[in-house]
């Protein structure tokens, strides 16, 4: 397969701070990349980076396999970008403001196109209307709409979902699928959520403070083999007697009065679950999530100093 | 040239009410001789020479009635004329008739020569000091004449004849005068610098506006509104 | 280039604010002309105030040609203030909104992006000035009729024909159009440096009034240094309504006085451009984005 964005050894450096430090990955054409880290990890750095608003201090980025810094326009023609916010003017229209963005990337666009841009992002009923009048969900789809105008093959998308409600969320979602699937777009999408970047990427990068902490496909990442399992019983402590002495007690991680924490892979829950309803030990709840979810909780918290509710 | 025709009148109501016998005689004739003129349209060109004006040459009409009605109108343009016309000074001799005139002997006044007569206003009040003429008294034409003023100096005039001396009507007037300083405050006018050296200006210049005239038409009526 | 300028220039005449500039571009000016027509004698009073005592006025000073005099002088000081809330906003006001972004990932280089913005708000200078030329010229020249000028200058008085100023207004209106790009490039200097508008747009004119000032005060430091300032040469438009003298003292009419020294001030003025527009092209080529 071809790589469509190939960043190596990139780092950039603010003064004193190190805001990406070596960081090297590959996009491939027609993933879903999803960009993983918590605010201020580095992302939207690196993805300033690859659409030539912020220099690199070291490191190469080829994009379509050429340079970017000495291929830029032929690049560009060639990407569409959501950058945090997309703020739009104001003062224009949704049509104004598409047939605008159009021009810049240097098309020529029908208004029937342009129309069909914005059906597609769900704003042809209100195409006339001026941007100051759109709610965040609009604008974020006019947004989208102005990165898909000129249809590039490449789109980039930074942290599009935030300051959504859940249906926006939803609709943002949708779209990227739809995009990937039936347009057969490469689509790089960073967020700080890991259940977003779950649904819809199908390779994903982990950074934290500039440097990489994993990458691989969702699958591989996602691996049945590495859930953790979370039981509340009615007995707790004698719960944690009965796995202690039997086949589960290599996998057990903590045992506490408030429920027991194991690894395992998936489809040793049932086996796990019968086992205790045969003791006549109650199951007050059980709870499953991946690992590598609780490695990105234990990362995106531990540097969030969050004062403890006290009642 | 108000002053020049004030004077004019001031000399003619000067005959009238003579003190001295031959000067009386004399500024008669002078009278009579101009007196011929009812009214005239004069065309001629204006020159201002003064330190602080810079001002192109202006083309100009001069229109005159009977008695004492004058106006200067130029062509497309806004003119400085030195005051010093009837209400300042000689105006004032000749309303009131209150002067003694004296004869002060003669002079070569450019090859010309002319005889001096000092006209002195009686009254205190009287702006005027004093007013000296120059009279030729071969050609019955008034050569020259100077006021002195209490409040504004000393203003000239001389006058060159040509072609209409037969009306007593001078081809070239040249007006002499003291101009006081002229400043406004560079706040006000945001001055462009553009390197000229500014002029010195030397307290109590002389200014001269100069007036030749091309040619008069004379006894032709002139229209009231032209006098407005 | 040109599609970018157009886009540019639709985005400048889109927005409400362009035209708070020609709103008071109509107000100043409409103002400056009630002024004159209720109180103009005294105004003429006041400037001629060394002169009258010895001279009588012929013909019509307080005319549509001397209207517009005072206007200019008047508004080439504001204007500035208005060039500004457009140029000093073409950069940080995109920063500001969040848009600089978007626009610097579309396939055109920041040297073209820049220049079309400097070119657009350069237009939106002219079209101003074309507008206080309408208003200030032709609607005084209308409502004043026209005859000579005086132009009372600190030490003199030139006065012109009526039939010699039509011309010097259109030189003066070109060399106010090079002052005035002058600050547009000023203000998108400082436009490239700040993430929302009033701060370019104050510094803008604080170094415009600072500079003015220190022009007219008469201390002998400043009057040595002032044509370091391109402030002084702001006002070279005022070169154009002097005339060469003979060898009399008599003005010439159809003359420029200093017409060298007229086009140096213009020539240092878009040497001003070029350095400001790019000073801000090469800073702006090299910065991070961050807005």
């Amino acid at each position: 397969m071809e790589s469509i964005i190939k960043v190596t050894h990139l780092t950039k450096v603010f003064k004193e701070v190190t805001a990406v430090n070596d960081l090297s990955f590959t996009v491939q054409q027609g993933d879903v990349y999803g960009f993983l880290g918590q605010n201020g990890a580095g992302k939207s750095t690196t993805i300033r980076m690859l659409l030539t608003l912020i220099t690199p201090t070291e490191g190469e980025i080829e994009i379509f396999g050429y340079n970017l810094l000495r291929h830029r326009k032929e690049i560009l023609q060639n990407t569409g970008a959501v950058i945090e916010r997309p703020d739009l003017y104001k003062y224009l229209t949704a049509y104004e403001t598409l047939e605008l963005f159009a021009k810049m990337s240097g098309i020529r666009v029908s208004r029937q196109s342009l129309m069909e841009q914005l059906e597609l992002v769900g704003l042809a009923q209100r195409a006339g209307s001026k941007v100051r009048t759109y709610s965040q969900g609009m604008k974020q789809r006019l947004g989208l709409a102005v990165a898909l105008v000129h249809n590039p093959q490449l789109i980039i998308l930074d942290e599009p979902t935030n300051g959504l409600d859940p249906q926006g969320i939803a609709d943002i979602r949708n779209l990227i699928l739809m995009l990937s699937q039936k347009l057969q777009k490469t689509v790089l999408v960073s967020s700080h959520l890991l259940s977003e970047i779950e649904q819809i990427a199908n390779r994903m990068l982990i950074i934290d403070r500039g440097s990489k902490l994993v990458e691989g496909t969702v699958s591989e990442l996602f691996s049945p083999d590495d859930t953790v399992i979370y039981i509340e019983t009615a007995d707790n402590n004698a719960a944690a007697q009965l796995l202690r002495s039997g086949e589960y007690s290599s996998s057990i991680i903590t045992t506490e009065a408030s429920g027991i924490e194991l690894k395992l892979r998936k489809d040793q829950i049932p086996a796990l679950t019968r086992l205790l309803v045969e003791r006549k030990i109650d199951i007050l709840g059980i709870s499953a999530r991946h690992s590598l979810e609780d490695y990105f909780l234990k990362i995106t918290t531990a540097n969030q100093h969050v004062e403890p509710f006290k009642n | 040239m108000k002053l020049f025709l004030s004077l004019v009148f001031a000399v003619l109501a000067f005959c009238n009410t003579s003190v001295a016998q031959t000067a009386a005689d004399l500024v008669k004739n002078v009278k009579a001789k101009m007196d011929r003129v009812n009214d005239y349209v004069a065309t001629g060109k204006m020159k201002t020479d003064v330190v602080f004006i810079k001002a192109p040459v202006a083309n100009i009409k001069s229109y005159f009635k009977k008695p004492n009605r004058f106006k200067i109108k130029r062509d497309g343009g806004i003119s400085l004329l030195p005051k010093g016309g009837i209400s300042v000074n000689v105006s004032s001799l000749l309303l009131t008739g209150d002067y003694t005139a004296i004869d002060a002997g003669q002079t070569n006044l450019n090859g010309v020569v002319v005889k001096i007569i000092k006209l002195l206003p009686l009254s205190e009040n009287s702006d005027v000091v004093l007013t000296t003429m120059y009279i030729d008294e071969k050609n019955l034409l008034i050569r020259k004449a100077s006021t002195t003023t209490k409040e504004n100096g000393t203003y000239d005039m001389e006058m060159q004849f040509g072609k209409y001396a037969e009306w007593g009507l001078p081809d070239k007037v040249v007006f002499s005068f003291n101009t006081k300083d002229y400043k406004l405050p560079k706040g006000i006018t945001l001055e462009y610098d553009d390197g000229t050296k500014k002029p010195e200006l030397p307290k109590n210049k002389k200014g001269r506006v100069e007036i030749s005239y091309s040619s008069y038409i004379i006894n032709k009526g002139v229209s009231d509104d032209l006098l407005k | 280039m040109w599609s970018l300028l157009k886009i540019e220039l639709f985005k400048v005449f889109k927005r409400p604010r362009t035209y708070i500039a020609f709103i008071a571009v109509w107000a100043i000016v409409t103002l400056i002309q009630v002024a004159i027509y209720v109180d103009g004698a005294k105004y003429m009073d006041f400037v001629l105030k060394d002169v009258k005592d010895n001279f009588d006025v012929i013909g019509n000073p307080l005319n549509g040609y001397f209207v517009c005099f005072i206007i200019l002088q008047t508004l080439l000081i504001h204007v500035p203030l208005l060039v500004a809330l457009v140029s000093a906003d073409m950069i940080a006001g995109e920063a500001n909104m969040g848009t600089l972004r978007l626009l610097i990932t579309k396939p055109i280089s920041r040297t073209k992006l820049l220049l079309s913005k400097f070119l657009a708000s350069a237009i939106y200078a002219l079209i101003l000035l074309i507008w206080i030329a309408i208003l200030g010229l032709f609607v005084s020249m209308l409502v004043f009729g026209t005859d000579g000028l005086m132009n009372a200058k600190s030490y003199e008085i030139i006065i012109l024909n009526g039939n010699d100023i039509f011309w010097r207004y259109i030189c003066a209106f070109g060399f106010a159009a090079i002052a005035l790009i002058t600050v547009a490039s000023l203000g998108f200097f400082f436009s490239i440096f700040a993430e929302n508008s009033l701060g370019p747009i104050v510094a803008t004119m604080s170094v415009i009034i600072v500079f003015t000032i220190l022009t007219t005060l008469d201390i002998p430091l400043f009057q040595s240094v002032k044509h370091l300032f391109f402030t002084s040469h702001m006002i070279g438009w005022k070169g154009f309504f002097e005339m060469k003298l003979d060898a009399d003292g008599v003005s010439i009419p159809g003359t420029i006085r200093n017409l060298p020294a007229v086009l140096k001030s213009a020539g240092i003025l878009t040497l001003h451009i070029v350095l400001f527009t790019g000073a801000a092209i090469f800073i702006f080529k090299r910065k991070d984005v961050l807005s």
